[in-house]
């Protein structure tokens, strides 16, 4: 169980705020920090792994205390055993990709865990070359198979998927999650990625201006606790065209690109590069299986 | 023939003395100006870039009233560690780290700097001590660096003249580097060894240089 309550004075761009944020995580779950970007999510998972300090705050992991600004504890990050992934993946450049992993371990730790990891990440092949010879995809396996091999009692990702194409993001996903499975590990993931949360977390914490303003499942707080047969996409407005009396709007949902009809009023409140929520109320979709 | 050769050999044992131990120095000290948030850190910036504007001879001309016998920093040497300073290869040593110390700090402070703040952060949560990563994590990372530092550092203490005759004189096997020795042949009209000293120099210093462009470029950059 991890319980953290967290007040820091952040400077975002539109000025200071403060990052005043309380969390509750069981043991075992995996739990995403969702919201726009400079809201303070990576702050807050930098101030769990003990990269930041806050002006005041609680964390305990299991009963021991890690962080009581009120009696001035606040244990080292080496202390905390916690796995990292860094949104830059932060492999070292110096050393092989078995290296990375040979560095991770602690020092009483058998050094079996190594090989046992990269056969599971399936990096056997690229474990003596350079981080810098790898893609993204491999890179973001190896600082994932990495920041496992030091036994960590949870895992903080810090939107650890965002620089990578779609496809790969998929393959990826379903990794970590059988990772944090196979481990049983406490996991924590920072995304602005709404499919990416449904996928992994099993609670999501939404995040605004420095706060949590809601919790709860992925479906409770995307879809306002009711799953309806309503069909619902966002995308953004590539383009608004006339057509008589009408108005046709192209949007780009996701990697694809819709053509819907839209009348004058709807059109009015419009322009490019609007973000919109795209809803069929009438008609249920067909659904056909596609083969992979 | 072993004569001729006094000063250049006095020129890279000083060259080699100095870069040794500014490099012990300078590393760990670029690696603190390079993460320090004190506030006096532009005046110590500026400090260790004195030697890049100052004229030679003004550097010179303070440290041999410093390192004289008669001023209470050259007793205090000679009473606790016996150093005379002045006219001495160990003033020339003593003068030279000063004196090439920005073109060590400089490009090593740089790379420091340019490293990603992730790596630094990511070996902590690794549970790695301060020393582990700076010798696993950072120093190996700006390999370049370091060997255009100790090079620079090195070429430019071989190339020095203006400080070494401030403090140094013109003493045989002392303080007599390869620099002195050719103005003084100069100054003798005995231009046949000034060539000899100079040719030298100039081969040297470009086959160094030279070096230190090969090697880096095949190095590839750690932190690109």
């Amino acid at each position: 169980m991890i319980c953290a309550s967290i007040d820091k004075c952040l400077h975002g761009a539109d000025g200071e705020f403060r990052l005043g944020a309380e969390l509750e995580v069981a043991e075992g779950e995996f739990v995403a920090l969702y919201g726009p970007s400079g809201v303070g999510k990576t702050t807050l998972l930098r101030c769990l792994a003990g990269l930041e300090q806050p002006e005041r705050g609680l964390i305990t992991v299991n009963g021991e205390s890690w962080l009581d600004t009120a009696q001035g504890i606040n244990l080292a990050p080496q202390l905390r055993r916690v796995g990292y992934m860094f949104q830059d993946y932060a492999l070292f450049p110096n050393m092989t990709v078995r290296g990375n992993l040979e560095f991770a371990l602690r020092p009483d730790a058998n050094k079996k865990r190594v090989s046992e990891l990269l056969d599971l990440m399936e990096l056997g092949a690229l474990q003596q070359r350079k981080p810098e010879t790898l893609s993204g995809g491999q890179k973001q396996r190896v600082a994932l198979a990495r920041a496992l091999a030091s036994e960590p009692r949870m895992l903080l990702l810090d939107e650890p998927l965002s620089a990578l194409d779609a496809e790969i993001r998929v393959r990826l996903q379903d990794e970590i999650l059988r990772l944090q499975k196979h481990f049983g590990i406490t996991a924590i993931i920072v995304s602005h990625d709404v499919g990416e949360v449904y996928k992994l977390a099993q609670r999501v914490m939404v995040m605004e201006a420095g706060t949590i303003v809601r919790q709860g499942t992925p479906t409770a707080v995307f879809c306002g606790g009711q799953t309806s047969g309503k069909f619902a996409f966002t995308g953004h407005i590539l383009e608004i065209e006339a057509m008589d009396v009408l108005f046709s709007l192209t949007v780009l949902v996701g990697s694809q690109i819709v053509r819907v009809v839209a009348s004058r009023d709807e059109v009015q409140q419009l322009q490019q590069g609007d973000r919109v929520m795209l809803v069929s109320k009438a008609f249920n979709p067909m659904v056909l299986k596609l083969a992979d | 023939m072993s004569h001729e050769l006094g000063p250049l050999l006095l020129t890279f044992r000083l060259a080699s003395v100095t870069t040794v131990i500014l490099f012990c120095i300078g590393v760990p000290f670029a690696w603190w100006l390079a993460n320090t948030r004190i506030r006096c850190k532009p005046a110590i910036e500026a400090m260790v870039s004195m030697p890049l504007v100052l004229p030679p001879s003004v550097l010179g001309f303070y440290l041999l009233l410093a390192f004289s016998p008669e001023h209470w920093f050259g007793q205090w040497l000679d009473r606790v560690a016996g150093l005379r300073l002045a006219f001495s290869f160990e003033g020339l040593v003593v003068a030279s780290i000063i004196f090439s110390f920005p073109f060590l700090v400089h490009p090593v402070q740089a790379a420091f700097q340019s490293l990603p703040r992730s790596l630094h952060d990511a070996a902590r949560v690794l549970g790695k001590s301060r020393w582990q990563i700076f010798f696993h994590v950072l120093l190996p990372n700006i390999k370049p660096a370091l060997l255009s530092g100790t090079v620079l550092a090195f070429a430019h203490t071989v190339g020095e003249f203006g400080v070494v005759l401030m403090i140094g004189g013109n003493l045989p096997g002392q303080t007599r580097v390869a620099s002195i020795a050719i103005y003084d042949e100069v100054e003798s009209l005995n231009y046949a060894a000034a060539n000899f000293y100079a040719g030298v120099l100039f081969v040297l210093s470009f086959l160094i240089l030279l070096l230190v462009y090969v090697v880096n470029r095949r190095v590839p950059n750690g932190h690109g």
